[in-house]
């Protein structure tokens, strides 16, 4: 599977042959868990497996509550409040399970802009980080629609107000709305279906994941420097490669018990800081809360979809391009899909021929600016709209499709990037001396 | 590196934009109350959560409910801690259900919860505690809550504590002058005034304590878990600080001999 030449599994003992055979099971898992990897991976690289224990985290605590609660408008809620109450270890495998979300969408943030700041995304990787951004998307789906399960005010009208974006679609719109939400409003059947599907595509997210890591061990591994491993033989490759086993794996074991030492912080001591208050009060069709905010994971998007307001001249314009049909609200969507769009084309983008941002001195000071663009835009998504807000959400999203759709392609003719090293081994014995003999 | 880490650390404290806008408004004034319950080690206090269920009962009970809360939870380890006879005798004296087998009313046992008392349209308080938060700022930021907490029971006390005197009448219904209360004018009438109740053990009956009393309770009847949880969080806290110091330990010598000396 592995396209960096590397040890095989040979089978030993007569039933492992006898196996082999048959279903050369133990070879892939060898195969797959010894692959080489740059010995020069810095700590940014251990978030992947930080998402691998999240999906796992996320799917067993998942199957636990369900098997308590019960999705129908009159009871939702009160079978939340059971989980809380009355089932033994309810109470924490429901704030694993709540925390769990953002903790899955803190990894995957900072694994995206790692791969954003050391050029992961570029050929021949492309597939990985296209499927990156599927899972991505997939996450979004569902973290969305098992916000909405407990039924609680912000549950409510969260999902009234994001189903609404498809009813901004011209002319198809409101058949779509009405298509999601089974009904003309958010109701019984939109909380069952979405019951349904939040217990669906971590299932598919699974299956992606499998994708997303055949991909990067076909290609191998990106690493700080952006230089490939040299794979002319294997003895070159064992110059800048240790097997994933067991080197990677227990330094990335360490991080994760870090983590997850904070997240058990967290969840011990302040479960519902990330959370909404009004998420504990019952869904109220008559009653809308004074703010609807989303989960903290989709604010910078929210503040894309809101900055783009009817009194905004590139709406104004794509108006009246287009004989009324584009409107701020549709367009706010375009706005808001199109953001995510951006990051998925950003392989074609980049027009840089160096792959690390470690080497290129102008990108890190645009790079940085996207990380502080990305923060202010989740402060301003939680922030009423109204002035100033409205206009730093606008500058913000500017920033953001600027970053991407003009930075990039420009910074990779103009810039002179610094001199790479010629090998991960000359990048590691410069940081870390040369192996003892 | 570091630039990368400040960055990372700047992104970690602004996490909580999300949980920062609540129910209200920014200008309520919410009073800052050291509750025993606060922090990683915060327990309940046993004393002041009966004294809060008498509140609750004597006071709040005329209006709002508790509907998620089961009565024999007053028995519960961390909570009120009443012995069985106790939480039986207070159903029975406090509450009657209507009992389908019977076809009539009875008093209430330890297996029936609260009643939902919605006759006066005032919300049921069982989740009151964690459905509202105290503190939002710095602009909206929500970092506050990490030093005092969300100040649900805050905004509880703020709001019994918070009447000014005056008094309003709207479309037939008289609206009350809060401090507290997101837009200034609350429907409830001042609940509380001193010595309104008498505790049996003796502890001040202002009307400041007796407002922190009944928030005590009904942060216990909002996370009657809370104890269990902080627990469970310490032994996953403390067992995860040993797994990584071992785990580091196993690295260290494992890159060992891949790593030249400096």
């Amino acid at each position: 599977m592995s396209g960096i030449p590397h040890d095989h599994y040979e089978p030993k003992t007569k039933g492992e042959k006898w196996l082999h055979k048959r279903l050369p099971i133990v070879g892939l898992v060898y195969d797959t868990i010894m692959i080489p990897t740059p010995k020069n991976l810095n700590w940014w690289w251990i978030w992947g497996i930080v998402l691998a224990y999240c999906l796992v985290h996320m799917i067993v605590t998942g199957i636990i509550l369900v098997m308590h609660y019960t999705p129908h408008v009159d009871y939702a809620f009160a079978s939340v409040e059971h989980i809380m109450r009355d089932v033994r270890g309810g109470h924490m495998i429901r704030y694993l399970h709540m925390n769990g979300g953002s903790l899955f969408f803190l990894a995957v943030y900072i694994h995206m802009f790692r791969g954003l700041y050391y050029g992961s995304y570029k050929a021949p990787r492309e597939i990985t980080w296209i499927v990156g951004m599927l899972i991505f998307l997939l996450m979004m789906g569902t973290g969305f629609m098992g916000y909405v399960l407990p039924w609680g005010q912000m549950s409510f009208w969260g999902a009234t107000v994001i189903t609404g974006l498809f009813g901004a679609i011209p002319f198809i719109g409101e058949p779509i709305q009405t298509w999601l939400l089974g009904g003309p409003a958010v109701d019984n059947a939109t909380l069952n279906r979405f019951f349904s599907l939040h217990y669906l595509l971590p299932f598919i997210i699974a299956a992606l994941v499998v994708v997303h890591i055949w991909a990067f061990h076909t290609t191998g591994n990106n690493n700080p420097t952006g230089v490939e491993v040299r794979r002319g033989s294997k003895e070159e490759v064992e110059k800048d490669t240790l097997p994933f086993w067991p080197y990677f794996v227990i330094k990335d074991l360490f991080a994760l018990a870090v983590i997850l030492a904070v997240f058990f912080a967290v969840v011990g001591f302040m479960p519902n800081y990330l959370g909404h208050p009004d998420n504990y009060i019952e869904a109220n069709p008559l009653v809308t809360p004074a703010h609807i905010v989303p989960e903290w994971y989709f604010l910078p998007f929210y503040a894309i979809l809101r900055a783009f307001t009817a009194d905004v001249w590139v709406v104004q314009w794509a108006g009246a391009l287009t004989g009324g049909i584009i409107d701020a609200k549709f367009f706010g969507v375009l706005a808001m899909f199109g953001a995510i769009i951006a990051m998925a084309l950003v392989p074609w983008l980049d027009t840089s021929r160096v792959r690390s941002g470690r080497f290129r001195p102008m990108f890190k000071w645009w790079f940085y600016l996207l990380i502080i663009d990305f923060v202010v835009l989740m402060w301003l998504g939680a922030m009423p709209a109204e002035e100033p807000y409205a206009t730093y959400s606008l500058i913000g999203s500017a920033y953001w499709f600027a970053y991407f759709f003009v930075i990039l392609p420009i910074l990779g003719v103009v810039e002179k990037p610094t001199p790479q090293p010629a090998t991960i081994e000359e990048d590691f014995a410069a940081h870390y001396g040369k192996p003892a003999e | 590196m570091m630039k990368k880490l400040s960055i990372a650390a700047v992104a970690a404290l602004t996490l909580s934009a999300g949980a920062a806008t609540a129910a209200g408004g920014g200008e309520q004034h919410i009073e800052d109350v050291a509750f025993s319950f606060e922090g990683p080690f915060g327990t309940f206090d046993q004393a002041q959560l009966q004294r809060g269920l008498q509140v609750y009962t004597e006071v709040c009970a005329g209006c709002h409910g508790l509907q998620y809360v089961p009565l024999r939870t007053l028995g519960d380890e961390g909570g009120p801690h009443f012995s069985d006879a106790e939480v039986r005798a207070y159903a029975a004296q406090n509450f009657s259900v209507y009992d389908e087998e019977l076809e009539e009313d009875r008093p209430a046992k330890p297996t029936d919860f609260f009643p939902a008392i919605t006759a006066a349209g005032a919300p049921d308080l069982s989740l009151m505690a964690k459905g509202r938060a105290g503190f939002h700022g710095p602009s909206g930021t929500g970092i506050n809550q990490l030093f005092k907490g969300m100040g649900g029971p805050e905004y509880i006390v703020s709001i019994l504590t918070g009447y000014t005197g005056k008094e309003k009448e709207e479309a037939g219904t008289i609206f009350y002058e809060n401090t507290a209360f997101p837009g200034g004018w609350i429907a409830m009438a001042p609940p509380l005034s001193d010595e309104l109740v008498e505790y049996a053990d003796g502890h001040s009956n202002s009307a400041h304590h007796m407002a922190e009393d009944v928030s005590a309770f009904l942060m216990w009847a909002a996370e009657p878990k809370m104890m269990a949880r902080k627990q469970a969080g310490f032994v996953g806290v403390l067992m995860l600080v040993i797994l990584s110091t071992l785990l580091y330990l196993t690295n260290k010598r494992l890159w060992a001999p891949h790593k030249g000396k400096h």
